[in-house]
């Protein structure tokens, strides 16, 4: 089978790394995590990365293909010509910690603070909700996220201008969105998706959803929405003169 | 002085955050235990996520029929009357309420007609079971505890390795480890231990589990002095992708063959209809017409499809039509649902499937047949816990889930590993609690005792120009694939013993290089240590069980042995040596033994 040269981000953006190259043996349909595996197995075994299922299934393998946001274990060599080298570099929204491996602990601090389900009532005695096929669906294809959180590399809110602190990120619209759009949901987020949650600064410009493993439309069907209901409550004139008078909303 | 290492204290430490560590976790915290979890990995990637067909329970949302005797005959006979009945029947009737309380979490199942929790219909099971969302239930379920574990309070602490359980005065104290990130040790103080590690089933070459799969909790818990049963039953699930190489052994759920799925060798043959054990006679479908009818919704004037036999059949099945040379082009044999679901409905009932296939193989199974073959995918044994508690016999130590040994006997039902991980974890996280709460305190842990562990873990960078690790992890996959997997015999157990003996000695000498952070190399150099104990537990007894039954094949013993039904091999560390030995399981009483008998 044929070789193929990978250049690989070593070490630590912020404190000194740059490209290495591997050269290693290619077989048939080969994904860019076997290549990955088979340069630690054979000439780097301190090369970090993280995979788990490698099915597309986890989101772990998250990195950059030739500056390209992808699951790793979801791109097939065969993909790009024969030959070609591929650049592979960790997540660059994200700070960067060992060669593909980066920071992502703020995205498991902003599913903490989003405010949880908050269920009603159940409906029947044993305790289940009366829900429908038709009004879970809507809840569920944002449930198809798996953190893989290459969609808060890609937005330019946080790659470029590193909003961090002041904007959660396309993945949290979406967690937002599945208990906002629960049919059993109580709850109320669209203050904390208005106000740390930053949604103003996205500007719909759906890199996300294009770069979205799992195909949601996350812009879409997620952070238009959204947006819509936090306009609704607090930019609507005639809501906004019935809080001046009732003092409540 | 010794190497640098920080202390933490909590009263309730769980070693791992799949479903079973979630649940427990959440539980404790919920009886006021201070609790902490401790994985691997990142938060929500546990091999939970995995799980594609659903979760068993006898909500009887579908069937009213159903209900938790038939449930607990079913594990039983799926188990092939190996299991424990007092948690076949523990786990038969609290799992409707563990799926339910999902619901109040936040769950999202898919939905029947009238709006309850939908079922699909699975493999082993007499009726239409598993609560799912589409096939990718186990997302659903992580996601769920994930979230209701981070809004209880519960401290997480990721990419943390646990590699040694010290104890003081006959109790577990805590558990020793290792954060990734930065390399640096933790001394997490405790008066109770659950582990919910998962399996052992990267001790085979073709699996459908992840790296984690190294068999930790396992190995922890025997080093500690807790006992090890069944763990010759492992699991081989019939249906892993076996084309291209790379993505050889990755799961393709029974969830396929509840829908309809059909199975053919090379010459199209519908071979399972030659594969009926006389215990199921009479339960399955006799023609592709009462079968049609029955995935054509008619289920209760017809019988199941035949491809519905549980998974060790369907394995079994599987290798001997490979082997007498009736094998696919790429040595599996074919799964079709194309031709009995349209289009539409495959992509929706099963759109990972058909994602996977798609981009992984280039097959689109909408229109074309799935290559199939067994892949390693569960042990059945592991901990031996109590029933009510699953507490091991080490005071203040518990298992759930995977590592847990018990309810699936000798063969697990699908589905039953998602209730399995809810009931169990909820029970181990009470006692657990409600355990370290009686406890004054925790135990002092000798200082020495961390130093040395510490150093033996460090051990690996002193070693200049030692071997490579993946070189040895490699060799140990092969080893019990060829003499410890789907098939064995006398002979090739004892090979795979003393393969494992040589593979023990190059373990000792493996090296690491670079530096301790987020290092992969040194993290194989510490698997590999838990690796070469399950793997010589599982050879162990296998070799001591001369009979077949469920996930053990011996092609030395093909038949059952009715005496060895209700025996399990303990296995056991008598200082550096491992011990087995047979011990009569308590049998079933008369309430219990009638259902089996007569039905529920």
């Amino acid at each position: 089978m044929a070789k193929r040269t990978f250049r690989l981000f070593r070490g630590n953006r912020e404190t000194g790394g740059d490209l290495k190259e591997y050269t290693v043996e290619c077989d048939e349909g080969m994904v860019v995590l076997d290549a990955v595996h088979r340069v630690q197995a054979e000439h780097a075994p301190d090369l970090a990365c993280r995979w788990n299922c490698k099915a597309g299934k986890c989101g772990s393998c998250s990195a950059e293909v030739n500056g390209k946001p992808r699951l790793m274990c979801m791109t097939r060599l065969s993909d790009y010509p024969p030959g070609m080298t591929l650049t592979i570099t960790p997540m660059r929204a994200f700070k960067s910690l060992r060669d593909l491996v980066t920071d992502v602990s703020k995205n498991y601090e902003n599913n903490r603070r989003l405010p949880h389900f908050q269920p009603r009532r159940p409906d029947f005695p044993d305790g289940e909700f009366r829900m429908f096929q038709y009004e879970v669906e809507r809840p569920q294809e944002f449930r198809k996220c798996i953190e893989c959180f290459l969609c808060q590399d890609v937005c330019h809110v946080l790659r470029t201008h590193e909003k961090h602190e002041e904007f959660i990120g396309p993945a949290f619209f979406v967690r937002a969105a599945v208990y906002e759009m629960h049919p059993a949901d109580e709850g109320d987020r669209l203050a904390h998706v208005k106000e740390e949650g930053g949604i103003g600064y996205c500007n719909i410009t759906k890199c996300c959803t294009e770069v979205c493993p799992e195909h949601i439309h996350i812009t879409d069907n997620a952070i238009i929405p959204l947006k819509e209901r936090v306009a609704d409550r607090h930019y609507d004139p005639l809501r906004w003169l019935l809080r001046k008078l009732t003092g409540r909303g | 002085m010794g190497i640098d290492f920080q202390r933490h204290t909590f009263d309730v430490i769980v070693v791992g955050a799949g479903g079973a560590g979630l649940r427990a976790a959440i539980e404790a915290s919920a009886q006021g235990a201070k609790t902490a979890i401790i994985c691997k990995s990142l938060l929500g990637k546990a091999h939970t996520v995995m799980a594609e067909g659903g979760a068993a329970a006898a909500l009887g949302n579908v069937r009213p029929e159903d209900n938790w005797r038939v449930h607990f005959r079913d594990t039983m006979r799926g188990g092939k009357m190996h299991g424990n009945w007092r948690m076949a029947q523990i786990h038969a009737q609290e799992a409707p309420d563990r799926i339910r309380e999902l619901e109040q979490w936040g769950a999202l199942f898919d939905r029947t007609k009238d709006g309850k929790i939908s079922q699909r219909p699975f493999g082993g099971h007499t009726y239409t079971r598993l609560a799912h969302v589409g096939d990718r239930t186990g997302l659903e379920i992580i996601r769920v505890l994930q979230d209701k574990g981070v809004h209880s309070g519960i401290s997480v602490f990721m990419e943390f390795t646990v590699f040694h359980l010290p104890l003081a005065d006959g109790r577990v104290a805590g558990a020793l480890a290792y954060d990734r990130e930065r390399g640096r040790f933790h001394l997490f103080g405790a008066r109770a231990v659950i582990l919910a590690t998962g399996g052992i089933g990267k001790a085979w070459q073709i699996t459908s589990n992840s790296w984690e799969y190294t068999g930790d909790g396992h190995a922890l818990a025997y080093r500690a002095g807790a006992e090890l049963i069944d763990m010759e039953f492992v699991q081989f699930h019939p249906t892993g992708m076996v084309w291209p190489p790379s993505v050889r052994g990755i799961l393709v759920t029974e969830g396929v063959r509840g829908e309809g799925g059909v199975l053919r060798n090379s010459e199209g043959k519908r071979f399972m209809y030659d594969y009926l054990p006389d215990m199921f006679r009479g339960e399955f479908a006799e023609t592709d017409e009462e079968a049609d009818r029955w995935v054509a919704g008619d289920q209760k004037n017809n019988r199941r499809p035949i491809e519905l036999l549980t998974r060790d059949v369907v394995a079994r099945a599987i290798t001997s039509e490979i082997k007498a040379g009736r094998g696919s082009k790429h040595g599996g044999v074919y799964l079709s649902i194309a031709e009995k679901r349209g289009p539409e409905y495959i992509k929706k009932k099963l759109p990972s499937m058909y994602h996977q296939f798609k981009e992984l193989a280039g097959v689109d199974i909408t229109r074309e047949a799935m290559e199939v073959g067994p892949t390693t995918h569960y042990v059945m044994g592991g901990v031996k816990v109590d029933p009510e508690t699953q507490e091991t016999n080490v005071p203040g130590l518990y298992a759930a889930g995977e590592t847990a040994a018990g309810l699936h006997g000798a063969n697990r039902l699908g589905g039953n590993s998602l209730s399995d991980l809810l009931v169990f974890g909820r029970r181990a996280g009470g006692a657990a609690a409600e355990a370290a709460l009686a406890v004054k305190s925790g135990g002092e842990i000798p200082d020495g005792d961390v130093q040395s562990m510490i150093q033996q873990a460090l051990a690996p960078f002193e070693r200049e120009g030692g071997e490579n690790p993946y070189a040895v992890q490699a060799d140990l996959q092969r080893a019990m694939q060829e003499n410890a997997g789907i098939v064995r015999d006398e002979a090739g157990l004892r090979a795979a013993l003393a393969d494992i003996e040589k593979l023990r000695a190059r373990a000792a000498g493996v090296g690491a290089w670079g530096h301790r952070e987020f290092n992969p190399g040194w993290h194989t150099c510490l698997d590999l240590q838990n690796l070469l104990i399950v793997s010589e537990a599982t050879c162990r007894g296998a070799l001591l069980r001369t009979e077949s039954r469920g996930g053990h094949t011996r092609t030395d013993f093909p038949e059952s042995d009715p005496k060895q039904a209700r025996v399990e091999y303990v296995i056991r560390r008598r200082g550096e040596e491992m011990t087995v030995e047979a011990r009569p399981q308590p049998d079933l009483p008369p309430d219990l033994d009638k259902i089996i008998k007569e039905g529920a």
